[in-house]
């Protein structure tokens, strides 16, 4: 393995801080030429209130031409400070959020300039339910391959959870039971790829690659064979209802977004907590981690590695499994052949843009979630940006990510290796 | 791993006493130890008892395609309303749920197998005046499936000899597709020239994709399989954004299809109009053709399996890695881009939004299940043609759904990169030596 990681004496040899800052000063320019000037005559109306929420918040008009200007003349800015001073670690991330963050006002500001009011306060809530699946699966994916087990059956795991969660909520008419059922069969898939993986020491590329097809083609047969016919008795399961959290939910903007949602964002919440904890500040996280990076030493010191990947495999399966059941028991209600839709895959996206750590997952994971949502609430306002650019966004900025613009997207050494006791 | 067993295992005592356990359990493994030490003459027959005995790789293929075929017919038995309701009935008539599961699992595969293969019912119907194209056409639609998943099974195994995963096929399709198509319905030119330039067209839209791929790996290290699982959706919704726009729209078609490509510019059917079988078999099999004279008998295919086997020694040799990528990434890129064209040329005759199907993920399959040659792409091919043209019969015939075509195929690759897994449910005896599969584990960070 050795003699093939230090192949390709990279080419690549530009200055990541100046990449990263041109690309801070790019944004910025668009900003200014494409959201600020081209932008169509009249204000973007944002809306905050929702109907039937206790306080009525103002909404928002904003003229786009010097909004977008001055958030992109304060991105390049941003991006000079970046290319000159050596920030530490915690400012840089500020100034990346920063620019990011303008950049997104200064969109919204062009794609709604001179039309109906855009409906903030709903645009943010799918945000959050179309990123329920995906930073579920992201995180399935940062515990299998902080252990060592590359995990590209995300796809299948979400598959397999949305068909057992809504088919098991709907014959045993239990939502709960659904969401169990939901979390076990993505462990079940999980179980097949840990045990090919790891015993069989099958390439986990292609392992990943041939459980989503499996998944796809189990689910599909099972829709026709059984769901189709018995649509009512398998198909048809409830959703759960929103859980409004007393006092946080009641506080504007943020409590409908934030604390207003199904079961399953509050799941979310502790997965994330507890995957970023669990990794990053015990002792289990620091031994999974060495498992994934350095196996011998990790055996060497007596820690059980292919324990710990089986049991990181099934956790992550079992977290992908739930956030397969939000896609049924948690918003449509019924499961429709490849009802995930490619997620999986954004959710590997994710995971990979977030260098594969939890909180870095999660924040991709939002984002992508966020352009989901765009194309799907600006292409009802009429925006002049086509859908399906919106919806590309993940992949390519998943491609730019891992080309080494942003940052060092580097894997946990052995991810993907089997590893064989000597 | 041919070096190990050729000539040696002949002479070697059929019966080694190390052998793992597993023989003495199977009923094989005791008619071979029965033999005891055979005579020199009977050295092929010892060769292929041990062939089978060490689960070789085509021991293990077959035996992979027994299990998941086996398998699937479990599924669809224990699916089956009808079986399912014998089930209920077990203590009061046991025989009734076991032959209704039989019933149902066997002629839901001689349904796949009349659709894919031959059809009896069609050669009497000839003798009454039907029409003896009838006769062929299972095979026909075997072929026509298996076209596009040579093509791009071939753009798959081509990378996997240079080390690199192509699980990008898709997109390559769609870019290929995208511009044959174009050629094909915009363009106006004369007979065989314009079918020509279309697929040429092909290639180069897959090429794009590809060497795209190729380039980023060259230069900036990123991995291709990420790039290219993430080409694969940017392609998705590149067409669907093309087919949205008026000029690739028919015109006064609400649904996002595109106008039919000139007839100049269809591949022409190779056995009357009423066979699909069209010329892009034949180009298909010429490509496997020429990837194998590629690979075998050309400097930038020894190339290519040099840096597929160790770059750094590659580049030792003076060969530079980074340039292969990009040329195996054009290449392959522009072959399954050629399988787009196959499909958009021959088949479809027009782009629509789900004109990639499965054909790309498939490919991996295909060539995984032909271990990267290219006549075992060839056959996998043929066999995941006949299982996908099978399934439609199937499904007209007995209701029971294609997807159980795309469960056997996963299962036949799952169990096909698992040696180790067959061999141990089957009681093989396993080479000796550390397994090592033909395309070898490697993690994100190479």
């Amino acid at each position: 393995m050795t003699a093939i990681a230090v192949v390709g004496p990279r080419r690549a040899t530009f200055d990541r801080q100046r990449a990263i800052a041109g690309i801070f000063v790019m944004l910025g320019l668009v900003d200014i030429f494409v959201f600020g000037l081209l932008a169509d005559k009249g204000d973007a109306v944002f809306t905050f209130t929702l109907t039937g929420a206790a306080v009525n918040v103002p909404n928002l008009s904003l003229a786009p031409g010097p909004v977008s200007e001055g958030l992109g003349a304060l991105s390049i800015v941003l991006g000079f400070v970046y290319a000159g001073l050596s920030l530490s670690k915690i400012p840089q991330r500020l100034v990346g959020i920063a620019v990011t963050l303008a950049f997104v006002v200064s969109f919204l500001c062009w794609s709604d300039a001179g039309r109906v009011p855009l409906p903030f306060t709903s645009l943010m809530q799918s945000t959050m339910l179309a990123s329920i699946p995906l930073v579920l699966g992201a995180l399935s994916g940062c515990l299998c391959e902080r252990s060592g087990v590359i995990n590209i059956a995300i796809e299948g795991q979400l598959l397999l959870g949305a068909f057992a969660g809504a088919v098991i909520a709907s014959s045993f008419g239990s939502l709960w039971l659904g969401l169990f059922s939901g979390s076990v069969a993505g462990g079940l898939l999980a179980i097949l790829l840990g045990v090919f993986a790891i015993r069989y020491m099958v390439d986990q590329i292609i392992l990943g690659v041939v459980l989503n097809v499996f998944a796809s083609g189990l689910t599909g047969y099972l829709y026709d064979q059984a769901l189709v016919p018995y649509q009512n008795r398998l198909n048809s399961p409830n959703t759960f209802n929103s859980v409004k959290i007393p006092v946080l939910g009641d506080i504007p903007i943020i409590g409908p977004i934030l604390f207003d949602s199904t079961i399953f964002l509050y799941i979310t919440y502790a997965a994330v907590a507890l995957v970023h904890i669990g990794l990053f500040k015990t002792r289990w996280g620091l031994r999974v981690r060495a498992v994934g990076e350095h196996p011998t030493a990790a055996d060497t010191v007596g820690i059980k590695v292919l324990f710990t990947r089986y049991r990181n495999v099934i956790l992550g399966g079992l977290l992908a499994g739930i956030g397969g059941a939000s896609l049924t028991i948690g918003s449509v209600g019924s499961f429709g052949k490849d009802i995930s839709s490619g997620q999986g895959y954004i959710a590997l996206a994710a995971m990979i843009f977030g260098r594969w750590t939890p909180l870095g997952a999660t924040g991709a994971a939002l984002l992508f979630g966020f352009s989901v949502a765009c194309a799907n609430v600006l292409g009802t306002i009429g925006a002049p940006i086509p859908s399906d650019f919106l919806l590309m966004l993940p992949y390519v900025a998943t491609i730019i990510a891992v080309a080494g613009f942003v940052g060092r997207s580097r894997a946990p050494k052995a991810d993907g290796q089997p590893y064989i006791k000597s | 791993m041919s070096q190990q067993d050729a000539g040696p295992g002949a002479n070697e005592p059929a019966d080694a006493p190390e052998s793992p356990g597993g023989a003495k359990h199977a009923p094989e493994g005791a008619e071979a130890v029965a033999n005891g030490a055979p005579p020199k003459g009977e050295d092929v027959v010892t060769s292929v008892l041990n062939a089978v005995l060490e689960g070789s790789s085509a021991v293990v293929t077959f035996l992979a395609i027994v299990t998941a075929v086996i398998i699937g017919g479990l599924l669809i038995a224990f699916t089956s309303p009808t079986v399912l309701h014998a089930w209920s009935h077990l203590f009061s008539a046991p025989g009734a749920a076991f032959s209704r599961a039989w019933d149902v699992a066997s002629s839901a595969y001689s349904a796949m197998f009349e659709g894919a293969i031959f059809n009896p019912h069609t050669v009497s119907a000839a003798f009454h005046g039907g029409s003896i194209a009838a006769i062929f056409n299972p095979l026909s639609e075997t072929a026509v499936n298996a076209t596009p998943l040579i093509l791009a099974g071939l753009a798959v195994a081509l990378a996997f000899r240079a080390g690199m995963f192509n699980i990008g096929a898709t997109g390559q399709f769609i870019g290929g597709a995208m511009i044959a198509g174009w050629i094909g319905f915009a363009v106006h030119l004369p007979m065989i020239i314009h079918v020509v330039v279309a697929v040429i067209g092909g290639f180069v839209g897959g090429s794009i994709v590809g060497g795209f791929v190729g380039n980023l790996k060259a230069r900036t290290g990123a991995h291709e399989v990420i790039v290219t699982i993430m080409l694969n959706y940017v392609m998705e919704f590149l067409l669907l954004y093309l087919l949205g726009l008026t000029v690739f729209r028919a015109a006064g078609s609400a649904n996002p299809i595109t106008p039919p490509v000139a007839t100049n510019a269809t591949l022409p059917h190779l056995a009357g109009a009423s066979l699909r079988i069209n010329a892009g078999f034949l180009l298909a099999l010429a490509a496997a053709m020429a990837v194998a004279w590629l690979l075998n008998r050309t400097t930038v295919g020894f190339e290519l399996r040099t840096v597929g086997a160790n770059p750094s020694a590659a580049r030792a040799a003076g060969m530079s890695p980074e340039r292969t990528w990009v040329i195996v990434m054009l290449i392959c890129g522009g072959l399954a881009g050629l399988a787009g064209a196959s499909v958009v040329l021959g088949t479809d005759f027009a782009l629509t939004p789900q004109i990639y199907g499965a054909y790309g993920i498939n490919a991996i399959t295909v060539a995984l299940l032909g271990r990267a040659k290219p006549g075992g792409v060839v056959l996998a091919a043929l066999l995941y043609g006949s299982l996908d043209a099978g399934s439609v019969t199937m499904q007209a015939q007995t209701q029971i759904p294609v997807d159980i075509a795309t469960v056997i195929q996963a299962l036949i690759v799952l169990f096909v990169a698992a040696p180790p897994f067959i061999r141990e449910i089957y009681h093989l005896r396993g080479r000796r030596g550390r397994e090592g599969g033909q395309v070898l584990a490697k993690g994100w960070s190479s």
